[in-house]
């Protein structure tokens, strides 16, 4: 797919090695035998995290999660993160076919002005929490990079932690939001298939895989801190774009060693009627398998676990693997408020709408450490 | 005679400097008080702006606060670190953490002596956390340093002395306290880089995340002690590798008078 003219072209192969890997990844010939070599490994190959992620790694999945979890104790001790997203603006020019926020999709669209958004920051300080995630819907128009640096801008007055899940940006876009305050940028790949990616983004700038594909290491040209990396689960074959989210990351903090990695780990749900029949259905319990494997293959980073996911199995998760949880969530426009009233509609639905205090102390029951802020800016 | 541990001008009875991340608040009272330890580490970017006070309530008094530049990937962001740290009210003492590669989170040698050199002129006790490197730790020394804090193995991996050839060097060129930093994950191993002639051992992953946080603090600190106190007594010569009664090189000095 050919770049738009005004798409920065960066010098990488790292699109290509992805693909190429993700392709000969066979999981039907992995043995249980592969599986036991992989969980004996001192440090997990790419080709190891194959056999994780195969299906003969399912009746393992309590040794994956021991693993796992002494793995994520070694490099996190009992800590947990919290944070909240913020979503100003919910306006999109994309065509997302799965995607609430899908530019056909008639939902009350808006955006935050400056003085709601400010409004929006004081009322989620007021709850502890020291970081926060801004959001927009995919639309350059309606929501440009100066208007999403302002936003930066505000929320440093108030959050020690500042990441950004926008549109994917030039390397010079990024330095930009980095001087605002950003330090952390997440983008999602959705699939890593690029004809499936094709038949599911019929519209918009984000038909541009690889430029979307690139926005990880721009950003890190552009002097972000870290980057997020996620496939949502479901799209297409799970295990094979859980590969290419675990192996794209691994080979972004190998060109750059410095770069802090993040993974999420969002999926679409399986449909309650139909639970047997597609093979390719993310169940929780493959989820936990995915989720403890890129623990494993990437022992160093941090791992969200969204509200997509029910209280028991995200209470459950960050014992294990997760090492950063949202809490008081909304993912409308507008909905911290005084009354919590939305000025735009929700992208999805959410399966734990706890409060951050509910969480904080969720997370102290399970015997972890809540961090609001483990970071500085300098 | 009272066995002292001098840091620049300051002076421990301890030999135990302990972790602060990576366990709740309420449990790091109780891991000092069982560790008997007079320094704990603090993470400046875990105790964001305005947050220390709330930290320092759960540190028993006494105790030395040791900030490090945690979060510093280059000398100039850890000099801007330490001066924070000095802003809000941690004292004269820094650890130096530059590390740029987030996978190992192995330190930056060459970063870490030119930090330490800029923050030695200005007045703080410096203790650069470093890989086993004898030029580099000269080159700490020569920069100001108070101590060296080489690694045992890599940070959380509780692996113990990967690095004791190269420690021992350390504890045997540098005439400044060398202080095993990271990868210590037993008492046993704490105990061995004492014996070694480590001025002290530092410890956070191993005690944080046994069963029994106090009750592990409590068998470091034995450890720690008699190492320090075998090493005082200077262990009895052991021989490595079997000796023999005769001297078969050297015996001919003896046969002079067959001449």
């Amino acid at each position: 797919m050919k770049y738009l003219p005004d798409m920065e072209v960066i010098n990488s192969d790292m699109l290509e090695r992805v693909v190429s890997e993700m392709e000969g990844y066979d999981y039907s010939e992995f043995t249980a035998e592969d599986v036991k070599a992989a969980l004996r490994a001192d440090v997990l190959s790419p080709r190891g995290f194959q056999a994780l992620l195969s299906p003969a790694a399912e009746p393992f999945i309590e040794e994956l999660a021991q693993r796992a979890q002494a793995e994520t104790r070694k490099h996190f001790g009992n800590s947990v993160m919290m944070f909240t997203p913020v979503y100003i603006a919910n306006y999109c020019e994309n065509y997302c076919i799965y995607c609430g926020f899908n530019c056909h999709n008639k939902i009350r669209r808006a955006k935050l002005n400056e003085e709601e958004i400010e409004r929006e920051f004081i009322e989620i300080a007021k709850t502890g929490l020291q970081e926060v995630l801004i959001l927009t819907g995919e639309s350059r128009k309606m929501s440009d990079v100066k208007y999403i640096g302002e936003a930066c801008r505000i929320a440093r007055k108030y959050f020690n932690v500042i990441g950004v899940e926008v549109y994917p940006m030039n390397s010079d876009e990024y330095r930009y939001l980095h001087e605002c305050g950003a330090d952390y940028v997440t983008v999602f790949q959705e699939t890593y298939n690029s004809d499936k990616y094709e038949t599911l983004h019929l519209e918009g700038h984000k038909r541009i895989f690889p430029y979307r594909f690139y926005a990880q290491e721009r950003a890190v040209m552009g002097g972000m801190r870290g980057v997020g990396f996620a496939a949502l689960l479901g799209l297409d074959d799970f295990r094979k774009d859980a590969f290419a989210t675990g192996y794209h990351a691994y080979l972004l903090q190998q060109k750059y060693p410095h770069a802090e990695i993040a993974v999420s780990c969002p999926r679409l749900r399986p449909i309650i009627n139909n639970e047997s029949i597609n093979p390719k259905d993310v169940h929780e319990k493959q989820l936990l398998q995915v989720i403890c494997a890129y623990r494993l293959f990437l022992p160093f980073a941090s791992i969200t676990i969204s509200t997509r996911e029910c209280e028991r199995f995200r209470d459950n998760i960050i014992k294990i693997a997760a090492t950063k949880i949202s809490g008081g969530v909304s993912v409308g426009i507008g909905g911290h408020g005084e009354n919590g009233e939305e000025k735009g509609d929700e992208q999805f639905d959410i399966s734990d709408g706890r409060s951050v205090q509910e969480v904080y102390e969720a997370i102290e029951r399970a015997g972890m450490q809540p961090v609001m802020s483990d970071y500085i800016y300098v | 005679m009272k066995d002292i541990f001098k840091l620049g001008d300051h002076e421990f009875t301890s030999r135990f400097i302990l972790g602060s991340g990576k366990y709740s608040l309420d449990l790091i009272k109780a891991a000092v008080e069982n560790a008997g330890a007079q320094i704990i580490t603090l993470a400046l970017r875990r105790a964001a702006a305005g947050n220390v006070a709330n930290i320092l309530d759960y540190i028993p008094k006494g105790v030395t606060l040791l900030p490090n530049t945690s979060g510093a990937r280059n000398a100039e962001e850890a000099v801007r670190i330490a001066h924070l740290a000095r802003e809000v009210g941690c004292g004269d003492f820094i650890k130096i953490e530059c590390i740029r590669d987030s996978k190992y989170l192995l330190p930056d040698n060459y970063e870490t002596a030119k930090a330490a050199e800029i923050l030695a002129k200005e007045g703080y006790v410096v203790m650069p956390y470093m890989y086993p490197d004898l030029n580099a730790a000269r080159d700490m020394m020569n920069a100001g340093a108070a101590c060296i804090m080489p690694l045992g193995a890599p940070i959380g991996t509780n692996k113990g002395l990967c690095t004791k050839e190269f420690i021992q060097i350390l504890i045997d060129e540098i005439p400044l306290p060398v202080i095993v930093d990271a990868g210590i994950g037993r008492p046993s191993q704490a105990c061995e880089a004492m014996e070694m002639g480590a001025a002290a051992v530092m410890a956070n992953t191993a005690i944080a995340t046994a069963g029994d946080v106090p009750a592990m603090a409590e068998a470091f600190k034995k450890a720690i002690e008699a190492g320090r106190t075998a090493y005082l007594s200077k262990p009895g010569r052991v021989l490595e590798k079997g000796a023999s009664a005769s001297s078969p090189l050297t015996g001919f000095l003896e046969d002079r008078g067959e001449a």
